[in-house]
């Protein structure tokens, strides 16, 4: 819908203030996309997939010149200028489509789901940019399912379930608003037997054969977690991860 | 492209070159015309038309489905209408070099009479533009490249055989004259023979003006579909 590529069925949809339906083709000269899957043209290289890309916005030839060097560089592909999309690996396709999503020096990035299917170091590299795009002051919209990655990289978070809006705020507030502060998680079968005799104030959860004990008494918690014996026990800080499955329920949806 | 110019270029050359000399010693002429130039002159609108129907259907479906470049194409301010002319130009600009290719090597070995053979260009690029259209119109339906089939057999093939690539329509019989004078490819072929043959060419106008025609409404229709199918 943002890119107009879907008809809204109501409701009204601005983005820089401009009707979308009015104003699409000078929303998207100001707009990157990333989508979540990748769709470089493999009949072209490195460098030309920025390159003809940048002339569907219209960039001079010379702007593109100096543009498309320094894009390269940011992601880290210099060397592979010339190469083919299908020599790359895919961490490396999905900086590319960061790169190429910059081409034009949008006002707007849109990211869906940057880091799905991606190895941990490729992630990070991602992540970085991101942080580093942040930083130039341009705004991100990133969509995804992995909360850590919301954690680390955005500054207001929407969590939407089953399109019904169920949470806004900064990962801070959300998981201040919506959690305990501690969490231990026990794992096993036999932790199922020990929710009988929880201390009233622990918030307990179940998900599979996990156990999750909550509570904001970071001292009692532990105290309680030392007391079980035999039993591998997990204690950690509350994350947006907790403030998910809290608000749209664990277990298979 | 060596590969793509092999196909479109290789395979009727050596169609021209085989049957063009090997038949053409017993059936000598038709309508006066020797049957290499005959046949020379029909392969070029043929080519042209297998060339652009070849690139509508499997590379746009190509670009279109598994590779998602309209997708990538449509974040950016183009459109589809941007596509589609993008798409049908090109298609019209690879007839045009197949189809002078074969004009290339036909006149090396004879077969072009008069140089008013090289007015046959802009119709080459005619006629690509007016089976790209068709071709994407069949792509905006398409599900699987098998589904081409279905098109090359039942409409590419009927016209390489009926429309006077290798004989001239009238052979054939009356109501099928008929139903053969509305395709496309006729229409080509009776205005790039008597050019690469450097005779007059009769009623200009009413081939012309149907290659246009076609054309024009085939492209309406496949702007249309194409739109349907990448904007939902």
């Amino acid at each position: 819908m943002l890119l107009g590529q879907s008809p809204r069925s109501g409701g009204v949809l601005e983005i820089f203030g401009k009707d979308i339906n009015v104003h699409l083709k000078s929303i998207r000269q100001k707009t990157g996309i990333v989508p979540q899957a990748d769709n470089l043209d493999p009949d072209f290289t490195v460098a030309e997939n920025l390159s003809i890309y940048g002339s569907y916005f219209r960039l001079s030839r010379k702007s593109l010149a100096s543009r498309i060097p320094e894009l390269l560089e940011m992601v880290q592909l210099s060397d592979r200028a010339e190469c083919r999309i299908s020599t790359l690996s895919g961490g490396m396709q999905r900086r590319l489509t960061l790169a190429r999503a910059l081409v034009n020096d949008p006002k707007l990035l849109v990211l869906d789901e940057p880091t799905t299917g991606l190895d941990p170091q490729a992630r990070h590299m991602i992540w970085s940019l991101v942080h580093q795009i942040k930083r130039s002051g341009k705004t991100i919209l990133l969509t995804t399912h992995y909360m850590e990655e919301a954690e680390r990289l955005c500054d207001e978070v929407i969590i939407i379930d089953h399109g019904r809006l169920l949470a806004q705020g900064s990962p801070v507030n959300l998981i201040k608003e919506h959690c305990e502060t501690d969490v231990v998680e026990i794992r096993g079968e036999v932790a199922l037997a020990i929710t009988r005799d929880l201390p009233e104030s622990f918030r307990c959860d179940r998900s599979g054969d996990s156990l999750y004990i909550y509570s904001s008494d970071t001292f009692r918690l532990l105290e309680w977690a030392e007391s079980l014996q035999g039993l591998t026990s997990l204690h950690r800080k509350t994350g947006l991860e907790d403030v998910f499955l809290r608000l749209t329920g664990r277990g298979l949806r | 492209m060596a590969a793509s110019l092999l196909l479109h270029f290789g395979e009727p050359l050596l169609y021209l070159i085989g049957i063009g000399y090997g038949l053409g010693r017993f059936i000598g002429e038709i309508d006066g015309i020797p049957y290499f130039t005959f046949l020379a002159s029909g392969f070029i609108a043929w080519s042209a038309m297998n060339v652009a129907s070849m690139e509508s259907m499997w590379s746009v479906y190509t670009r279109m489905v598994p590779q998602q470049t309209y997708e990538a194409i449509l974040a950016t301010p183009a459109t589809v209408d941007d596509i589609v002319m993008g798409e049908l130009l090109w298609c019209g600009t690879k007839s045009l070099v197949s189809g002078s290719a074969i004009l290339a090597v036909a006149s090396m070995l004879g077969a072009v009479h008069d140089w008013t053979a090289i007015f046959t260009l802009p119709i080459i690029f005619l006629t690509g533009l007016c089976f790209a259209a068709p071709g994407l119109i069949v792509t905006a339906y398409a599900k699987a490249y098998e589904n081409f089939n279905f098109y090359m057999t039942l409409v590419m093939t009927p016209m390489f055989i009926l429309c006077g690539v290798w004989y001239p329509i009238t052979t054939l019989p009356e109501p099928v004259q008929r139903i053969v004078e509305f395709l496309p490819l006729t229409h080509a072929i009776s205005i790039i023979r008597p050019l690469v043959v450097g005779v007059p060419i009769e009623n200009l106008v009413v081939h012309l003006g149907a290659l246009l025609l076609f054309g024009a409404i085939s492209t309406w229709i496949a702007v249309a579909l194409i739109r349907r199918r990448l904007v939902q």
